[in-house]
């Protein structure tokens, strides 16, 4: 059995589906249980084909509850899992992701989101970011990345893992239908070959010793008795959270310096507003850009120090403002106007995005 | 100077008296399972799951390693953990709503996959957490709060008969059997087969458990073993139903 899926590294020309199955690989994923559900079903078609050639595991279960809570017994198992979905699916996936955000679990899952509400479109959508982010009956104490590009799928991707077992909370990819399916290149490498260290997964059950007489047993509930004895956990929780946030938040920006209307924008939609703000930019127009990378925890220091510099944002999404009820609670109070262009479940170009900034600058 | 009977091994002390209502049967199956894990000397790879419903307060019962999961969701929990390390002997407990209603699917597909994992169900015909709806198993004509003049099979159904199910829907290497708190003996047996059945690799196992709630049915202590006894047998029929490549207890031989 080959020791390393990837020497190296390598320059390849994949869909991202393909992308997102190579990086669980060389990140040390050990099981994938998957539900099929459009656009993400070739990530199962790709693993299915590769994990076995490296001692890998899959299980196809009965639906994306399934999926969700085996994922979360794989984790107890102390094995590197993970799980893919993406609308109606990722519906489904907020109860198990409430469980893990109960207990803490490393889970990772790939959304690939697809229109919405309900079935709507198996293609493309930026609609499933508030239940990404906030879904489940809890507070939203997980992980989200917002990948724009292939590249970015499979950086961030390595990096979930790392991220999930590292803080333990759920952590999430999310991707979309555009990401999914289309074909580009990217270099795909062995982590180790750039320093990446990955975080080792530790077994929550079945340690060494016999419960109660070698070490105690352990024992995790999502159940409390008395509303105290839950507050006392969540806060314990948040506490863990508001630290780390910090540190697990990314985000990327240009030309802030010079301009009063910043361009906000997130995943895929992301590639148009930068090439709308470089070409703006170069016909004397002073636009900036900002791009949140993880959407939960939200990079809110860099957003409320633009928020508090500029005039005016104008929020881009392939949604009715699920990005932008997340920037307005972040900015809350800063001087910045909120401008937006939405596209519910439709894809934005650079044109959309410079006919609308030209608009509004008159 | 009075002797207590002594409590299983892999029972963890501190935590009793036990969470349940008196009366309720959780205490004794929980109690036939820590002998069965005794007895196989398997209390250091024993994970045990337990659902919501009165099951859940079994989370700190053993010493055992534990996780307490969602409606109907601990079949899954214990699927994925056992296909991540085999090594681990999954137990998965749920009662009857968990196991027939809200997490039927998972039952069906786990056994259908051959799982090998043991699921035990307690089936004590209605909703106890919750504070004693209809269940799957309600018997015909029982009262509960939401078949208040009695379950009618034409609007409702018939009782679910679990193991039969699982019998039907599992291939050869499945054990399937249904026992009952009035027969604790074999009860710990039917257990520790369906343990047994798990370790040596062979497929799913999965034993229903007649069980007691005086709190719901309202019953003193004559009536619910009455209810247990008496009642419940005539509708769920008590022993093994598929035993791998071997005879049925109580079967002739030859």
């Amino acid at each position: 059995m080959p020791d390393k899926p990837i020497e190296g590294e390598k320059r390849v020309f994949m869909t991202g589906n393909e992308v997102v199955a190579w990086a669980a690989l060389v990140a040390g994923a050990e099981i994938m249980y998957g539900y099929p559900i459009t656009p993400q079903n070739e990530i199962m078609h790709y693993w299915t084909r590769l994990a076995p050639k490296y001692g890998r595991e899959f299980l196809q279960t009965e639906d994306e509850l399934s999926a969700g809570f085996t994922t979360i017994g794989g984790v107890l198992a102390g094995r590197k899992a993970f799980t893919a979905t993406a609308g109606p699916g990722n519906t489904l996936m907020q109860e198990p992701m409430s469980m893990a955000e109960a207990m803490r679990l490393p889970t990772v899952v790939v959304i690939q989101q697809r229109g919405g509400p309900s079935t709507a479109t198996v293609i493309y959508s930026q609609q499933e970011v508030t239940m990404t982010t906030l879904g489940g009956n809890g507070e939203g104490l997980r992980i989200v990345y917002s990948t724009a590009n292939h590249q970015e799928l499979f950086d961030y991707t390595i990096k979930a893992f790392n991220t999930a077992w590292k803080y333990r909370f759920p952590t999430f990819i999310l991707g979309d239908g555009y990401q999914a399916k289309m074909r580009e290149s990217l270099t795909i490498y062995d982590p180790a070959s750039r320093g990446i260290e990955l975080v080792e997964a530790e077994p929550y059950f079945g340690k060494p010793g016999v419960p109660g007489v070698d070490r105690p047993p352990t024992q995790l509930r999502n159940t409390y008795n008395v509303e105290e004895e839950l507050y006392e956990v969540l806060e314990g929780y948040f506490k863990d959270y508001a630290k780390i946030a910090p540190e697990v938040a990314e985000h990327e920006a240009f030309g802030l310096e010079d301009s009063d209307l910043v361009v906000i924008s997130h995943g895929v939609v992301s590639r148009a507003c930068k090439a709308a703000v470089k070409e703006l930019r170069e016909e004397g127009i002073k636009v900036g850009y900002f791009r949140p990378i993880t959407l939960r925890p939200l990079p809110v220091e860099a957003i409320r120090e633009t928020a508090n510099k500029v005039r005016r944002f104008l929020v881009v999404e392939s949604a009715q403002g699920q990005l932008a009820r997340l920037l307005k609670e972040a900015a809350f109070g800063c001087p910045v106007e909120m401008l937006d262009l939405f596209k519910p479940g439709v894809g934005i170009t650079a044109e959309d995005v410079v006919s609308r900034v030209k608009e509004i600058a008159g | 100077m009075s002797v207590q009977p002594a409590m299983p091994k892999s029972w963890r002390v501190d935590t009793k008296p036990h969470k349940f209502c008196p009366g309720c049967g959780h205490g004794l199956v929980l109690k036939a399972l820590g002998q069965a894990i005794d007895e196989l000397g398997i209390q250091d790879r024993a994970v045990f799951g337990c659902d919501i419903g009165c099951s859940l307060l079994a989370w700190d019962f053993f010493n055992v390693d534990t996780i307490q999961t969602h409606h109907g969701r601990t079949t899954p929990v214990i699927t994925g953990l056992k296909r991540a390390n085999p090594n681990l002997i999954g137990i998965a407990y749920m009662g009857d709503g968990g196991g027939y209603a809200i997490g039927s699917q998972h039952l069906v597909n786990a056994a259908s996959r051959n799982e090998k994992i043991t699921v035990i169900l307690v089936n004590n015909t209605q909703y106890g957490m919750t504070g004693g709806q209809m269940a799957p198993t309600t018997l015909p004509g029982q009262k509960t709060e939401t078949t208040p003049y009695g379950r009618d099979p034409e609007k409702t159904g018939y009782p679910t008969q679990g193991p039969e199910m699982v019998a039907a829907i599992t291939r050869e290497g499945a054990y399937v059997a249904r026992g009952t708190v009035a027969n604790l003996r074999q009860l710990k047996n039917y257990l520790k087969k369906a343990l047994e059945n798990q370790m040596a690799g062979n497929g799913f196992s999965f034993v229903e458990v007649l069980s007691t709630c005086p709190t719901n049915w309202r019953t003193n202590a004559e009536e619910t073993w009455k209810m247990v006894e008496q009642e419940l047998p005539k509708y769920f029929k008590v022993g093994e139903i598929k035993v791998p490549g071997g005879q049925k207890e109580g079967e002739a031989n030859g």
